[in-house]
């Protein structure tokens, strides 16, 4: 896939760290305020794919890429798999439970366990709408030739 | 016992994630994890399944305490109806697993097939435990996502249209669920079967109910392929791998749709006549015009996928009498030798339809078409093959030692003391076109001579298929068992004890 004009990469590159930012601080804010994992991992995915199409990458690359993001998304589900059935073992144990501290109301951290699982599906959503846009670009460039 | 329970959900879903990670790596992970992990769940539920003494076991995700008797946890409930579902989809799900071994190997990217066989069988299993709507939505959006997937496995233009077509179909389901479920939640205030069967059955019952009812029969018809919802069946069925199409043949259908169907209207809505005719009747129609539409059919897996419809027919027919006996307040002996025949039934199913369709795909597997004209003669060459599928033959149409023979002599027999002659007479004829259509493919696919072009290399399938086929076989003619007295309570008594008496299901939820 071709890359786009200088003003076009120039104005991702700035814009993509920002979005970046704006999607961990919904992340962790998750248990705080609207929103959590799944619109902040929306919104990483959108910093990723907009370098991505301003910057163009060869079919190879984007297969290896690809990988990555596959694996990273099953790893990070497994995990949120992992914290509920850590459960079972600690506290009252019973599934998905919130066996961490609560903490004071309003801090960042707080609320348990429940900041965990919403980095965790926080990195799961952002790796899988990845994995879909790179399935879908790999298509276009194959059928392509 | 009861700590146990979230197993079913844990254990496959774990799997399947692990299949990802881990069989990129290790050379046959999947292939060895997948059936390993089903034959544990299979000993445990048939463990539970026989020491069950009629007691409905409750776990609540999370720890929550009911609150002012207003139950707010996501409540996971096995009782012995859960449990016969459980005990068949993990059954099934093992031998199927264990023949995709041989089966699956043509294909490329195993890992996502076994990664997805065990996303469908967590959702099934969540939809079976779940004890509120919306959670019980949730989970049967996993397994049939997961089969939207499985059934375009191949690929193939054919493969993606049927697909696409289920999709569709699966979609306008879904979303007439989601619509009676928000309903529910509107009418009741709660999504808790149980909390929800207690506002129903003390208020008076009006339209806004009915409606909601038939919006439920819709939705939970559409993925049960009841008859006139059915059009995704025949196409999704036979184009999917066949250890698939025996899953969505022999499980998906009966744990998303018929299941469903009977715990609500059982256990949450006040059964009435109306609609308990309504669903008689859909049944009767499924049941009789199934089998036509089966009988004209020279693709195999086409013609089993009809005769699924018309099988289901059969269960919902009785469910449907025993359900018209409770609304009119009739013989509660009766009601429960219907509901037993049904249930009976819907485990029969699972086993002969499973065989059917793993047979098929042996025949597949070797000569590389469906088409009944282009084959012939295979009894010689595969022996295994030819011998398991006259037995599921047999049991579909109702030949005495086999188990489909003594569940449909219960539903008749239960139609018959409910005075409902036509609906007896058209089972009994069901049955005789079913025994027709089987005996043209027993002829025309094994004791027809054909000259193959590839005779020399015919020979019996590869072992793990034979070994699925042969257990399912005797599956066949074992569960005959389950007609006799003694067994028959051990194992349908608890199921229906808890669809007869709904007070007793929601007293062991929320305690009241």
């Amino acid at each position: 896939m071709k890359g786009m004009s200088i003003i076009v990469k120039k104005i991702a590159q700035l814009i993509s760290g920002f979005i970046f930012l704006y999607g961990i601080y919904i992340i962790i804010h998750g248990h705080l305020t609207p929103g959590g994992g799944f619109a902040g991992g929306a919104i990483i995915a959108g910093a990723y794919i907009l370098n991505i199409l301003a910057f163009g990458s060869d079919a190879v690359n984007l297969r290896n890429k690809e990988k990555g993001s596959s694996l990273s998304e099953s790893l990070a589900i497994f995990i949120v798999l992992m914290l509920a059935i850590f459960a079972l073992f600690i506290g009252s144990r019973v599934f998905l439970s919130n066996y961490l501290p609560k903490g004071q109301l309003g801090e960042i951290i707080s609320a348990g366990v429940i900041p965990l699982y919403n980095i965790f599906i926080g990195i799961e959503v952002a790796a899988a709408i990845i994995t879909i846009f790179l399935a879908l670009i790999i298509f276009k460039e194959e059928t392509k030739r | 016992m009861n700590s146990l329970i979230p197993i079913f959900v844990i254990v496959p879903l774990a799997t399947a994630f692990l299949i990802m990670i881990l069989g990129r790596i290790i050379n046959g992970f999947q292939k060895t994890v997948t059936p390993l992990i089903l034959l544990f769940l299979t000993i445990l539920s048939f463990y539970f399944l026989i020491n069950n003494n009629s007691n409905s076991f409750v776990y609540s995700i999370g720890g929550w305490e009911p609150i002012e008797n207003v139950p707010i946890a996501i409540y996971f409930v096995m009782d012995g109806f859960s449990l016969i579902l459980l005990s068949i989809i993990s059954l099934i799900g093992f031998l199927a697993s264990i023949y995709s071994i041989s089966y699956i190997s043509k294909f490329t990217s195993e890992n996502n097939f076994y990664s997805l066989l065990c996303l469908m069988i967590t959702g099934m299993n969540g939809v079976v435990l779940s004890g509120d709507l919306f959670n019980l939505f949730v989970f049967l959006e996993i397994s049939v996502i997961s089969s939207y997937a499985l059934v375009a496995f191949g690929t193939q233009k054919e493969e993606l249209e049927a697909s696409f077509k289920y999709q569709v179909l699966g979609g306008i389901a879904s979303f007439i669920i989601l619509f009676a479920i928000g309903l529910i939640y509107w009418r009741t205030k709660t999504l808790n079967i149980a909390d929800a069967s207690i506002f129903l059955s003390s208020g008076n019952s009006n339209t806004f109910d009915l409606f909601i009812q038939i919006l439920l029969i819709t939705g939970f018809g559409l993925k049960a392929a009841m008859m006139p919802f059915h059009a995704w069946l025949p196409d999704a069925h036979s184009s999917a791998p066949s250890p698939i199409s025996a899953m969505l043949s022999g499980v998906l259908i009966k744990a998303a749709g018929i299941y469903v169907i009977i715990r609500l209207f059982f256990n949450m809505f006040v059964a009435s006549e109306e609609i308990s005719i309504l669903l008689t009747t859909l049944g009767t129609i499924s049941m009789v015009i199934g089998v036509l539409l089966a009988i004209g059919q020279w693709d195999i897996k086409r013609l089993l996928a009809y005769h699924s419809i018309s099988q289901m027919g059969y269960v919902v027919l009785g469910i449907g009498i025993g359900l018209i006996i409770i609304a009119r307040d009739g013989k509660p002996s009766i009601a429960a030798l219907a509901i037993a025949g049904g249930l009976f039934h819907m485990v029969n199913h699972a086993v002969f339809k499973g065989l059917l369709f793993l047979n098929a795909g042996a025949i597949e597997h070797r000569i590389n078409t469906r088409n009944l004209k282009e084959m012939g003669g295979l009894s010689k060459e595969m022996p295994v093959t030819s011998g398991t599928s006259f037995v599921a033959s047999m049991a579909i149409s109702g030949i005495p030692p086999f188990n489909g023979f003594f569940s449909k002599l219960i539903i008749i027999i239960a139609a018959i003391q409910a005075r409902f002659y036509l609906l007896a007479f058209l089972a009994v004829f069901v049955s005789i076109i079913t025994l027709a259509s089987f005996m043209k493919f027993q002829r025309y696919a094994f004791f027809n001579k054909t000259e193959h072009s590839n005779k020399s290399t015919l020979k019996e399938v590869p072992f793990p298929m034979v070994f699925s086929m042969i257990l399912m076989g005797i599956l066949c003619l074992l569960f005959s068992l389950l007609a006799f007295p003694g067994i028959r309570e051990q194992i349908l008594g608890p199921a229906i004890e808890v669809l007869t008496n709904t007070d007793q299901y929601v007293k062991s939820i929320t305690g009241i």
